[in-house]
């Protein structure tokens, strides 16, 4: 697989939550807005644009429906930027079933240079949809603990 | 919420009789201003607690409830093991035992104002903050252990804090009834290096100065005095108890159906107290609640140091430290009968009573201290705990203003320079590594913390003992 564009423009969006925040990815494919749904994640830290891709994290979830493989492979991302102190910018992932195959593409966090705003504590159940708002177009959204 | 949903109690109690599945009635302590400028789904989620099974007298919501995960932040319930009762990951949150310490000092603003700026940038430096920030500890596998099982203790044991502190922390500094192997490795993981951590978001340290004392025989007793400065934390257990809800709140909301628990939402996540699941989660919480007395005490170990370098003071001695994220083992009076129960408070402080078990002998005759935490600008309260706590709602008050507007919203509204500078031509120092985060956290994003209190104090939930305005603050 070719590396992916950490600077690549996005189809994510914020949305509010009382004291937190609501993240929200749209695409062709499941997969394709668990990706900018990812992106929405890290966005909510840092500025996407000011992450290098240097390093590379496979992960895997699995989980019996696609809402929940949501949640899980959004704080699979939570807990590696965590235990490694990454940030990632730019995602892949693959979807078979009850289970999501991916990769996160990142570096290791700088206060100086990317002067992450927020830690996210976790991805939780809250607003949490997958669906198919029209035909070739999905959303992948849930609300972040922050 | 609209005020015409609910039946008055008084100027500053509301009630919503139960309706549907509701076993219990749902209460609300608010104002009618701030009742009316609560989010509606406050009042879904404090009725979708009193769903669940187990609950005792009612579902409670303090004034700076708001809308939250499962359990509104702000809400308080209490469920009973021999009937049926529930622990729920979702109504005790992510940060597992977030709270707020504070310690004293013997100085004055005068003395603090010649060096502010030095001050602000030594604690900067000394305490780590924000994302990725690293603590000076690396904890192995034995050092994990012990944390997990000794709290407090196990961080005085270390070196980093006084041993007289621990009589002024809950349950003295160390949570009984840990399972340490309940604790994943990737909890583990997430803390081998973030002890002595203050993380981000509303997570800071704040040298204050005492304004306003309103009564003065619980203040002296608690050693605050007008015009001196005092260190408060507001943190929690970091990634540990991130983690540990995160596992806990999937695997109770995949379980809750072979339970026979019908979840109004998924996010109330929630195991019968006498079940596996249920044990291995309080067994698991209680270590994350030691995780966090420990953080906290090293963090004030760290702004010991840093005193002590300033003014050759390092005593700093700690009036208190109580968590607002937690379930407790605690024995109340329901009709008469005194009851063992579960109590969540979610965002929600405990308020014993004088007099009540537990409590250090020097502070008993006067309540237990309940620190508020308000935002950077609007200052922060001391109450106290009071014997109408104790049926208002299980010795429960609030635990900050409550925010009125998003983060997202509060990002839009003002810039974190801007803040910054604000902050400090009103003579507050701010020191974060992120404008945004402090845009987030901007004082105009929150509740008025004085109605907050005020409320509080009105409906019998605490008494008002002191207000304390920042000269300092680090952000996370």
């Amino acid at each position: 697989m070719s590396k992916p564009d950490c600077a690549a423009a996005g189809r994510w969006e914020h949305f509010a939550h009382g004291a937190d925040l609501g993240v929200r990815g749209f695409g062709a494919t499941p997969a394709d807005a668990f990706v900018e749904a990812a992106r929405a994640l890290c966005a909510a830290i840092v500025d996407l644009a000011t992450v290098r891709c240097e390093e590379a994290i496979g992960i895997e979830c699995e989980a019996p429906s696609l809402d929940l493989l949501l949640v899980d492979w959004l704080n699979a991302l939570v807990y590696e930027m965590a235990a490694r102190r990454m940030i990632f910018a730019a995602f892949e992932v693959s979807l078979a079933g009850e289970k999501l195959r991916g990769r996160a593409f990142g570096e290791k966090v700088s206060r100086e240079r990317h002067a992450p705003a927020v830690e996210v504590k976790g991805a939780t159940f809250t607003e949490l949809t997958v669906r198919e708002d029209r035909p070739g177009r999905w959303r992948a959204q849930c609300v972040i603990d922050v | 919420m609209d005020s015409s949903r609910f039946e008055k109690l008084s100027d500053n109690a509301w009630r919503i009789a139960p309706f549907g599945a509701m076993r219990v009635p749902a209460i609300v302590y608010a104002s009618e201003s701030l009742l009316g400028e609560m989010d509606d789904k406050v009042f879904t989620q404090v009725t979708n607690v009193a769903m669940l099974p187990g609950i005792v007298r009612a579902s409670y919501a303090m004034p700076d409830a708001h809308w939250g995960y499962g359990f509104p932040i702000g809400g308080v319930a209490a469920f009973d093991a021999e009937a049926g009762g529930v622990v729920s990951a979702g109504g005790v949150g992510f940060d597992v035992s977030c709270g707020v310490r504070t310690h004293l000092t013997s100085l004055t603003r005068k003395e603090i104002l010649p060096v502010q700026e030095e001050l602000a940038n030594a604690l900067y430096a000394c305490v780590p903050v924000g994302v990725g920030a690293e603590g000076e500890i690396a904890l192995g596998e034995e050092d994990m252990a012990a944390m997990l099982r000794g709290g407090a203790r196990w961080a005085v044991e270390q070196g980093f804090g006084r041993a007289e502190d621990l009589e002024r922390i809950e349950e003295k500094g160390c949570a009984a009834g840990v399972d340490a192997a309940a604790v994943s490795e990737h909890a583990r993981n997430r803390q081998r290096r973030e002890m002595g951590t203050l993380g981000s978001g509303n997570h800071y340290l704040e040298v204050q100065e005492v304004l306003q004392i309103f009564d003065a025989k619980i203040a002296k007793a608690y050693g605050l005095q007008q015009g001196r400065c005092v260190v408060t934390i507001h943190c929690g257990s970091r990634g540990l108890g991130h983690q540990i809800g995160t596992e806990f709140l999937r695997e109770m909301a995949v379980a809750a159906p072979a339970f026979g628990i019908a979840l109004p939402e998924r996010e109330l996540a929630c195991a019968p107290i006498r079940s596996e699941l249920g044990q291995r989660y309080l067994g698991a919480m209680r270590a994350a609640v030691n995780c966090a007395l420990a953080n906290r005490e090293i963090i004030g170990h760290l702004a010991r140091q840093v005193f002590a370098r300033f003014f050759g003071e390092d005593e700093l001695p700690l009036m208190f430290d109580v968590s607002h994220n937690i379930c407790k083992t605690e024995t109340h009076l329901v009709d008469g009968a005194a009851r063992e129960l579960f109590v969540h408070r979610k965002g929600a402080t405990r308020a014993f009573a004088p007099g009540a078990e537990g409590l250090p002998a020097t502070l008993a005759p006067y309540g237990q201290p309940v620190l508020i935490g308000g935002s950077m600008g609007a200052g922060s309260y001391v109450l106290a705990g009071t014997k109408e706590s104790e049926m208002r709602a299980f010795s429960s008050a609030c635990h900050g203003a409550g925010r009125r507007m998003s983060r997202h919203a509060a990002s839009r509204a003002w810039g974190g320079r801007q803040v910054v500078d604000e902050l400090r031509a009103r003579g507050i120092i701010v020191k974060s590594p992120s404008m945004r985060g402090v845009a987030e956290e901007a004082p105009g994003a929150y509740k008025d913390v004085e109605a907050v209190v005020d409320c509080a104090e009105a409906a019998g939930l605490a008494k008002k003992v002191a207000y304390l305005t920042p000269l300092i603050c680090i952000k996370g």
